[in-house]
């Protein structure tokens, strides 16, 4: 076997479906090989903190070829949750759990949640439009000290 | 592959360590295995864990990964943590002498 990876740090950026779970399977995923995790959420990333955006977090429909269908049709109202329900619903049947119980999972395994702190202050929040899993609001400077000596992973 | 004695018996063991044939597998072997994992001594819990991921590789064919094991095995994630910190359904498995589970989450 070659050199083991000892600690990640992932960075979440976007606050799609898309965007945010493999950022939360990657960062379980390491805690669940003894691999020490963090997870930075940061501009629309946020979404997937906040405690009552965290349940409503939906699929790109437009500008999103991953959906195979028109962008003309992604328009249409209601359609990104269409989108999102049926994704949902494989994701059930495939034991994959929802955001909410994912970010407590996640904290659970003792991985590290923060949310960075000049996007909070961009979009006017506080620590308390956060759920309790969200250690700290750091700066961009604390983060790289926690990832020291790690690997980044930009999502 | 390679072979190694452990607890005075002559196991052979994948190139991570894993028990290749889990009917090799005792209670000393899983001491010795734990304290390989830094693991000091195993506690009730422990072995709770260890032998529930032994029962499923029998029903299974397979251990489960972390989430599934937290579900079924009673033992909240949390605690399974603190119980095998260098990851629960891997180092159990191990332990256990059974392969590694392969879920992704």
């Amino acid at each position: 076997m070659g050199e083991r990876i000892e600690k990640v740090s992932i960075i979440v950026s976007k606050g799609s479906l898309e965007g945010v779970y493999p950022g939360l399977i990657m960062a379980n995923g390491a805690r669940a090989e003894g691999i020490e995790a963090n997870l930075f959420f940061t501009f629309f990333g946020l979404d997937a903190i906040h405690r009552r955006r965290l349940d409503h977090i939906k699929v790109a429909a437009v500008g999103n070829p991953g959906m195979h269908m028109a962008s003309l049709l992604g328009v249409l109202p209601g359609m990104s949750a269409i989108a999102t329900h049926m994704i949902q619903k494989k994701m059930d049947a495939n034991d994959i759990p929802g955001i909410p119980e994912f970010m407590e999972m996640i904290a659970d395994t003792g991985c590290g949640i923060y949310a960075c702190k000049s996007s909070v202050y961009l979009f006017g929040f506080t620590k308390d439009d956060f759920i309790d899993q969200v250690k700290d609001i750091i700066t961009v400077g604390e983060f790289y000290e926690k990832a020291a000596g790690g690997e980044i992973i930009f999502t | 592959m390679t072979t190694d004695t452990i607890a005075g018996v002559d196991v052979d063991l994948d190139e991570e360590g894993f028990l290749v044939d889990p009917g090799q597998w005792t209670e000393d072997i899983a001491i010795e295995l734990a304290h390989r994992e830094g693991i000091a001594s195993l506690t009730d819990r422990h072995w709770q864990v260890i032998r529930f991921m032994r029962d499923e590789y029998r029903a299974k064919g397979t251990g489960p990964p972390v989430r599934a094991l937290a579900r079924t095995s009673g033992v909240p994630i949390k605690e399974l943590y603190e119980l095998f910190p260098k990851g629960p359904a891997k180092i159990a498995a191990k332990i256990a002498g059974i392969p590694k589970p392969r879920g992704c989450i």
